[in-house]
């Protein structure tokens, strides 16, 4: 069952007006994230209150840091549907849960934030959680150190 | 916990992932919902049965935080038998 649009649609605004791109379809979905270059958010919305009235003014905060993922996009679990379910497709190891964030680079997710991460907490806790990963996996220094890890793993 | 009530008027558990631990050894995540007089009610639950589980029950949960929760029932009661301990499932970190 989906919600009104005329209910969902301050939802979906305060998600884009900090500079996300909302992908509505498949085919939105294939173009944003189907090349697989570069560090890509992709923050899973929903219409549920609490978990999700907390997980869209923590992006917020942490869109405000300096260092972000070169593409910012959203999917609205529930509502619709295929291009949710595309998305998760790109992240298809991870459960679906919503909200969730998922931050990828090249193709590879290096970071998830299940609903059972952000629920009961305060946006500030999410907001810091996701800056440390976009300090530590979309800043020069960050990707240097990290494939430094890399390589020394392998 | 935070301190900050996640759903004003229920239990302070109430919409949160929690882990169950029960006497029998078998072990429950979920949302958390309520306790009554039948147990624990849970929904969206994955179950570990130290019995069937291909890996032990500390793998399990790893996994789950990890990637998360495959859902094996909508919903759960836990009865009040199983003397249950629960606990976060991701405790916020400091």
């Amino acid at each position: 069952m989906t919600y009104h649009e005329m209910m969902v649609k301050p939802m979906r605004e305060e998600v884009t007006r900090s500079g996300v791109q909302e992908l509505r379809s498949v085919g939105d979905v294939d173009a944003a994230l189907g090349p697989g270059a570069g560090t890509v958010m992709v923050f899973v919305n929903s219409v549920c209150g609490c978990a999700a009235g907390g997980a869209r003014p923590a992006l917020a905060l942490a869109l405000q840091h300096a260092v972000r993922p070169q593409h910012l996009y959203t999917v609205f679990a529930g509502q619709d549907l295929d291009a949710t379910a595309r998305a998760r497709s790109y992240f298809a190891d991870y459960q679906p849960s919503s909200p969730s964030v998922a931050l990828l680079r090249d193709g590879e997710v290096v970071h998830f934030v299940h609903r059972h991460e952000i629920e009961g907490r305060p946006p500030a806790m999410l907001a810091a959680n996701l800056i440390a990963a976009f300090d530590r996996y979309c800043s020069p220094e960050g990707v240097a150190k990290s494939e430094a890890g890399l390589k020394a793993d392998g | 916990m935070t301190g900050m009530i996640f759903h004003p008027g229920h239990e302070e558990l109430h919409g949160i992932t929690v882990v169950v631990r029960g006497a029998s050894g078998r072990c429950w995540v979920g949302r958390y919902h309520e306790r009554t007089e039948r147990g624990i009610l849970l929904h969206d639950v994955a179950v570990h049965d130290p019995v069937t589980a291909p890996v032990d029950r500390d793998a399990w949960l790893a996994r789950l935080r990890k990637f998360g929760i495959k859902v094996d029932s909508k919903y759960v009661v836990i009865p009040d038998s199983e003397s249950a301990e629960i606990e976060l499932l991701q405790p916020p970190q400091p």
